[in-house]
């Protein structure tokens, strides 16, 4: 199994098996996007996520 | 089991103590006092206990010995009568004022009046376990907690812990609270042609439960500004602070995730996505979780601390709950797995 850091918020995150590079997982602490940019090694980098604003 | 009793429990902190206890499965409830409602059902008080319990209201002069006492009374009865009332229990939880002070002269400064029983003071353990899980599990006296003061230091706790702050700058807690804080009695102030739809700052600065957040942050210059909402419960404190030169957000998530991962009704609520990104307190509506997040201005080190808690539970009854399983050396979380509702 294989571990990255997530660069927003530094949790350790396990990716599942089958994981593929370009796939886009989620920062199970802070919740931002990441794109899986390689699996040997394992890497990932901020994916660019929609900008809301909750209607206010 | 062990018996508990509650001296004081028409009120809204002693119903949502009953509410509790009633759904713990290592107590029995003895007795519940209140004088005004001698001889009534308690459900006809607190009417969602109906089908739950027969217990009536005791008269507080015939209170029975018991294996712990939890005292839910206005502010001021506990430590005129903590004497008679530690001869009932070895083990005390207050859920008021009485003795969350470690100092009697604090005390006067904040409450305006000399403290009646200034010798039990340090007997007591501040009743946080987020703050003092150890003692308190080895405490025979637990003092209640103010819930904007429980709100104001768990939206501090991982910056103070970690020492990220910048203590040259003051920090200012603003903080919105539900209805239900006023308690049960009633004033003017709380018909609901005056409370519905308020956005009313009631207290910008001086409150009480501010010695709280000084005693227990160690911070000095705090100040707590209070702004009624239209909740019935619910506490969101946000707090303005600096933080030291150089603490990055990443240093945060650290102190957070540190805190989160020590207690168990902890959160860090942070999200990049959805409705609830911040913490909000009507989600936490019967729980006793205590949501936190933050938000870091990296080009000058203002940081927004935000704690949002139930004050009924966090805030009172569910702390005191949670304190009575540490002194029992049950699991904390014990009769408080609720996790709330959604929606609500």
């Amino acid at each position: 199994m294989s571990t990255v850091t997530c660069p927003e918020c530094e949790a350790q995150i396990e990716l599942a098996a089958g994981t593929e590079a370009g796939e886009i997982i989620v920062c199970p602490d802070c919740g931002v996007d990441l794109e899986v940019t390689s699996i040997e090694p394992a890497a990932v980098q901020l994916a660019p996520m929609e900008q809301e604003d909750w209607g206010e | 089991m062990v018996t508990v009793s509650i001296i004081g429990g028409s009120g809204y902190g002693g119903g949502e103590l009953l509410r509790l206890l009633l759904g713990h499965p290592n107590v029995e409830i003895n007795q519940v006092t209140s004088r005004s409602r001698v001889g009534e059902y308690v459900y006809q008080t607190h009417p969602n206990l109906r089908k739950r319990t027969q217990l009536k209201f005791s008269d507080p002069s015939q209170l029975e010995p018991v294996d712990i006492l939890f005292l839910a009374q206005p502010h001021g009865q506990a430590q005129k009568n903590i004497d008679e009332y530690s001869k009932l229990a070895s083990k005390i939880i207050d859920l008021a004022a009485d003795f969350r002070l470690r100092d009697a002269d604090f005390y006067e400064k904040w409450y305006g009046e000399k403290h009646a029983a200034p010798e039990w003071l340090s007997k007591f353990v501040y009743g946080l376990p987020e703050l003092h899980r150890e003692e308190i599990a080895k405490a025979s006296y637990i003092s209640g907690v103010g819930c904007n003061a429980t709100a104001s230091n768990l939206a501090l706790l991982p910056l103070v812990k970690a020492d990220l702050l910048d203590l040259s700058f003051p920090i200012f807690i603003e903080i919105k609270v539900g209805s239900s804080e006023g308690g049960a009695e009633g004033n003017s102030g709380s018909l609901h042609a005056e409370r519905a739809n308020v956005i009313r700052t009631f207290s910008a600065f001086g409150h009480r439960h501010t010695a709280e957040v000084i005693q227990e942050m160690g911070v000095k210059d705090v100040s707590l500004t209070m702004t009624a909402v239209d909740l019935v419960r619910g506490v969101l404190a946000t707090a303005h602070a600096k933080v030291k030169p150089g603490v990055a957000t990443k240093d945060l998530w650290k102190a957070y995730r540190a805190v989160a991962n020590e207690n168990p009704f902890v959160r860090v609520v942070k999200e990049q996505r959805g409705i609830y990104r911040v913490p909000e307190p009507k989600i936490l509506a019967g729980s006793n979780y205590a949501d936190l997040g933050f938000e870091l201005d990296e080009s000058n080190g203002h940081i927004v601390a935000m704690c949002a808690i139930d004050n009924l539970m966090k805030g009172a009854s569910g702390t005191a709950v949670q304190c009575m399983n540490l002194m029992m050396g049950w699991d904390e979380t014990t009769g408080l797995e609720f996790m709330g509702l959604h929606p609500i």
